[in-house]
């Protein structure tokens, strides 16, 4: 053995060390996208939970406003029987805006508003709504420290070689993006 | 002045492996002129590394129930504090760590602390003050400041600090108990009154150094806790996105006169805002563990 081939050797086996880190690294930021994505269901999944108490609990007071309880129970039942992820967030947006209106209306009843399930479960949603909108961050952030691991060189030859593609980030629908309008 | 987060995380991550490589080169230095004046060195620094370790690493494992013990603190009822609990919950998604442990300390002075060994055994200790004076947007940028000390695992960080400052000493310790004796036998192999001379000049810089290295050790370990501080306070803007809930915070909090009858120099690093009285004179600033609060809300708010 020469002492061309020992170097050789040495190299060889310091670039198989540095590919089999780089992959392992690709394959940790890789989970962490997926398991930050499962979170925000998790959240998700709470609120749906938490639909038919509130509804419970604010028919006793509000004889008037039918329409808005019938409209969260369909927007909760929607939830549950969405397939896609498409499906999914169409679902869970309309839930969201189901709710608003549930604690708009809920405003005119200041009986309702004292009710101390009332105020638990309101304080309980704020904070999953909360959840929510932290648990997507992370989700993005997870997804930008992925993306930018496999695009840096040079981790990019890797990455195509083992088929790791960028992920989505989690975006709003344009149509949320237009100014909010208050009526009163 | 940094601009947004990103840099300042990044410019603290640097700063704060340039004081570590400072650290290992003094403690380097130390071995090597203790090897030279006395003959022994280069076995005593794994010595003193176990010593130090072996006196730090109970207070670090279980750092958690210590500090709490200390500090008289009691878990936090989700029903009395429904908000902190929830808060709590959310910015440890955004940080991507467990949920950690919430503990109250029964005092009106506003102020936070985490502790825990790692991520999976953390623990965040809040002030019944903090909470009663602090509105919504504050009470999340401290928390996001505590749960930023969790994830950057800064009480290790500050552990290896304390146990490279115990290592410094103890070698420091020995230089000056043994290095009296000069090894006769090595100045004699280096060649007669040459040798004499040359050990001699050792021994007096290895004294200088024995003398005053524990110094520059306290210095360096009180400038990793003030970067340590600056990194806690851009992590948190970077999770919440709201950089000025926690400037407003550290405002309040340093507004508020009431001293914090639980703490004391043990405990004082760990809180976000000094409980103790900050020092006055320049030169005294470096002893400090926590950076000035103007300079922290003058950084938070240029990200914002």
């Amino acid at each position: 053995m020469g002492t061309g081939s020992i170097i050789a050797l040495v190299v060889v086996g310091l670039v198989v060390i540095v590919f089999i880190g780089i992959y392992n690294r690709l394959v940790v930021l890789r989970n962490r996208v997926q398991a930050a994505w499962a979170q925000i269901d998790v959240q998700l999944k709470r609120r749906t939970d938490l639909v038919p108490n509130l509804v419970e609990t604010v028919k006793g007071y509000v004889q008037h406003e039918r329409g808005t309880l019938e409209a969260v129970t369909a927007a909760r039942t929607a939830v549950l029987k969405a397939g896609s992820v498409a499906e999914q967030a169409k679902a869970n947006n309309a839930l969201t805006e189901a709710l608003k209106s549930v604690f708009a209306v809920a405003e005119a009843y200041p009986d309702l508003k004292a009710n101390q399930n009332f105020l638990m479960l309101q304080e309980e949603l704020a904070g999953i709504e909360n959840k929510i909108a932290y648990a997507r961050q992370y989700y993005n952030d997870s997804v930008m420290a992925f993306n930018q691991a496999q695009q840096v060189f040079p981790a990019n030859l890797i990455a195509g070689m083992f088929g790791f593609r960028p992920h989505e980030y989690f975006e709003i629908p344009e149509s949320d993006r237009g100014p909010v309008h208050v009526k009163f | 002045m940094h601009q947004n987060f990103y840099d300042a995380i990044a410019a603290n991550r640097r700063k704060t492996v340039f004081i570590i490589l400072v650290f290992v080169l003094l403690v380097g230095v130390m071995v090597w002129v203790l090897a030279q004046a006395m003959g022994f060195g280069y076995y005593a620094v794994p010595l003193a590394v176990i010593f130090a370790i072996a006196m730090s690493w109970g207070d670090y494992y279980y750092s958690d129930k210590i500090v709490l013990g200390i500090s008289q603190a009691h878990p936090v009822n989700k029903n009395e504090f429904p908000y902190l609990v929830n808060i709590t919950e959310a910015v440890a998604l955004g940080a991507g760590v467990p949920v950690p442990e919430l503990y109250m300390i029964e005092d009106t002075a506003p102020n936070a602390f985490a502790t825990g060994r790692n991520p999976q055994h953390a623990v965040i200790c809040v002030t019944r003050g903090l909470v009663e004076k602090l509105n919504r947007t504050e009470l999340e940028g401290v928390i996001a400041h505590e749960m930023s000390h969790i994830r950057n695992y800064d009480i290790l960080l500050s552990t290896v600090a304390v146990t490279m400052v115990g290592v410094v000493i103890l070698l420091s310790d020995w230089m000056l108990r043994f290095g009296w004796r000069v090894d006769r036998r090595r100045s004699r192999g280096n060649g007669g009154e040459g040798g004499d001379a040359a050990a001699a000049i050792f021994l007096v810089i290895g004294l200088a150094v024995a003398i005053l290295a524990p110094l520059f050790a306290q210095l360096l370990r009180f400038a990793i806790s003030r970067q340590r501080e600056y990194q806690a306070d851009a992590s948190a803007a970077m999770i919440t996105r709201y950089p000025q809930g926690l400037a407003n915070a550290l405002r309040k909090i340093a507004a508020d006169p009431e001293p914090l009858e639980v703490a004391n120099k043990a405990t004082a690093h760990l809180y976000i805002w000094n409980p103790l009285k900050d020092n006055e004179g320049r030169l005294d600033r470096l002893f400090d563990t926590h950076p000035p609060v103007e300079e922290r809300i003058k950084r938070l708010e240029a990200m914002a």
